[in-house]
């Protein structure tokens, strides 16, 4: 059986405001949690339900939020990362416009089991509407006593702020958030230090991704039995997979961590268009290795893939057909790279450039032969080499193309010269 | 036109201010406030941001030029943003950004003579399910085909 949890309502009209949220049993959770629990009863419940991180690396929210000191005189921060850059990833957009008092519930229960008294959702600033709409649903939320001070009678303190971005891919990399919110260029930090002892503005600091902390109400209110339950063992709950590219269905599916790959794409997103063959699939946005058509069946939680050499990442799936040259989805992949890389470590912004020549030049015609074994070379010699993980991020779909479509690209050589 | 802050756009950075425990971590959102205001960021606002925020006019300057939705000249009055990464493009998208430059007479980056119309060429807009998709100021448009297009600047005002 596949029932929703996070999309369950999203069919409602106005459920953005909170009267509707309210009538759907909002904000009982939070009440839940500060009235009756102790905060560290809401980390370790947290904990046990593995609840892993929706934004990339996959890392376990309550380990992330244990790693904070208890004890300290520092204001301690929450960062929301609602920055939603990696290519293929739309997901968190349908939390924002659909359901901001979730994510706010969520981030009021966080908030409250590490102690922090600050937070601040960082948006894309592309998401104009849906940050009116979530600055809205905050002031509603002050309105009830949902934020602000003694928050339910509890005695608990937590103020909320929406902060735009403007444009920058590297800022959803956590650290270069950080950066952009104290009012600086998105340059990444040298790690460690970790954000959890010296994050924003020096004080330890929570980055969690939007969905991560949409999950959170229900693991309160249902228990981390239940939500363990609806995934896998050590990969809790379930996922908003964002299909999209050659598929007849694109669009968002939410479905138990653990799912299989072939299943997303040929029942949910209602496969290919007639007449269309499967070639490849990206399946955790664009940073994550390519698999091949044969490559599918493969459960998506985060320790399968990365077994089958890719990386859930985002759960953005983006499906290829038979009729892109692979050379296309190439091209794409270099140019982003090159764009986005912040230009702080050599390897990262001359690599990604060097990548962009050759394949620019094999786009032309003009490729030379071993221009594939180049391109293997350079990737891996950007990867592990740099500050941040996006040296990796640029690095390793490059790899996994020139190495899995190697013919094809030194075919299309022959071809044009 | 004086390029001083009107007092009504200072008290909003006031606001804006309050939320931070610096003024520096105000910069993205008090140069977003001005742009809105202004239209663009000029050198000239850069130096007023600097002098109000307590910053050095430098720190203003690279922040504007490292995020590309700060503009340092006037846009056209629509600003049409055509994503071209991978979802977009497996979906069209070329010819969207083709159709574009050709009933618009042109390239990428420009701005209509009439003040009119600035084209730009994005990476992913986060709206990759309605992949062909563009933005035109903050409004999404997506599953677009020229014709849609068509349709969609004649309904610009
Ligand atoms: C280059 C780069 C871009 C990233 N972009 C995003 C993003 O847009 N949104 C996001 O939530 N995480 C993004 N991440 C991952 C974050 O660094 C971080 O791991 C995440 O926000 C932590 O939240 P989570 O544990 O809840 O997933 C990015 C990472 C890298 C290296
Ligand atoms: S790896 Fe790239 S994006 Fe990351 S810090 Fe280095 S240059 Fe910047
Ligand atoms: S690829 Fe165009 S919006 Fe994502």
């Amino acid at each position: 059986m596949n029932e929703k949890v996070l999309t369950q309502n999203f069919g409602l009209d106005h459920l953005f405001r909170i009267e509707v949220y309210l009538e759907q049993g909002g904000y009982r959770a939070a009440k839940k949690a500060l009235t009756e629990w102790k905060p560290e009863q809401v980390l370790e419940e947290v904990k046990k339900a593995s609840l892993r991180g929706r934004g990339g690396a996959g890392f376990s929210a309550g380990l992330k939020w244990g790693f904070v000191p208890k004890k300290t005189d520092k204001p301690k921060y929450l960062c929301v990362n609602a920055d939603e850059g990696e290519p293929g990833t739309f997901k968190d957009r349908y939390i924002l416009s659909h359901n901001p008092h979730l994510l706010i519930e969520g981030i009021v229960i966080a908030s409250y089991a590490v102690g922090i008294h600050d937070a601040y959702v960082y948006i894309r600033g592309e998401y104009e509407v849906i940050a009116l709409r979530l600055e809205q649903a905050i002031a509603e939320a002050y309105g009830q006593g949902y934020l602000g001070k003694n928050i339910l009678g509890s005695g608990f303190d937590l103020d909320l702020y929406v902060h735009r971005g403007a444009g920058a891919y590297i800022c959803g990399e956590e650290t270069a958030l950080l950066e952009s919110l104290e009012g600086k260029r998105g340059n990444p930090r040298l790690k460690p230090p970790f954000p959890a002892s010296v994050g924003l503005f020096q004080n330890p600091t929570v980055i969690n991704n939007v969905e991560t902390l949409a999950n959170v109400p229900f693991i309160i209110l249902n228990g981390a039995a239940w939500f363990l339950a609806k995934g896998l063992p050590n990969d809790g709950g379930t996922r908003i997979f964002g299909v999209s590219g050659a598929v007849n269905k694109p669009g968002i599916y939410e479905l138990p961590v653990g799912t299989s790959l072939r299943e997303i794409i040929f029942t949910h997103a209602g496969g290919l268009k007639p007449g269309r063959k499967l070639k490849a699939v990206i399946p955790g946005g664009m940073s994550s290795p390519i698999l091949k058509a044969e490559e599918i069946d493969i459960k998506m939680d985060v320790d399968s893939v990365a077994a089958a050499g890719s990386m859930m990442g985002s759960a953005a799936i983006i499906v290829i057909d038979d009729r892109t040259p692979i050379l296309e989805v190439l091209k794409k992949v270099a140019k982003f790279y090159a764009h986005e890389s912040c230009g702080q470590c050599t390897p990262c912004r001359l690599g990604t450039n060097w990548i962009l020549k050759i394949v620019k030049r094999m786009a032309e015609g003009k490729g030379e032969q071993g221009d594939a074994d180049s391109l293997l070379r350079l990737a891996a010699n950007i990867k592990g080499r740099t500050l941040c993980p996006m040296g990796d991020a640029a690095a390793m779909p490059v790899f996994s193309i020139a190495k899995k479509f190697k013919e094809e690209l030194e075919a299309s050589l022959k071809v044009k010269t | 036109m004086s390029r001083e802050f009107t007092p009504a756009l200072k008290e909003r950075i006031e606001g804006v201010l309050a939320h931070y425990p610096n003024k520096q971590a105000g910069l993205l959102p008090v140069l977003r406030l001005v742009q809105s205001e202004k239209g663009f960021i000029s050198a000239e606002d850069e130096r007023i941001v600097a002098v109000l925020l307590g910053l050095r006019p430098i720190k203003v300057r690279e922040v504007v030029t490292f995020y590309t939705l700060f503009a340092r000249k006037p846009l056209g009055k629509f600003h049409i943003q055509v994503c071209s990464n991978l979802s977009c493009s497996l979906s069209g998208g070329e010819k969207i950004l083709e159709h574009l430059k050709a009933r618009l007479g042109i390239r990428i980056g420009q701005t209509t003579p009439d003040g009119k119309y600035t084209l730009t060429e994005v990476e992913c807009l986060g709206a990759c399910e309605q992949a062909p998709c563009m933005m035109v100021n903050f409004d999404y448009y997506g599953n677009l085909d020229p014709e849609k297009i068509d349709r969609i600047l004649e309904g610009l005002k």
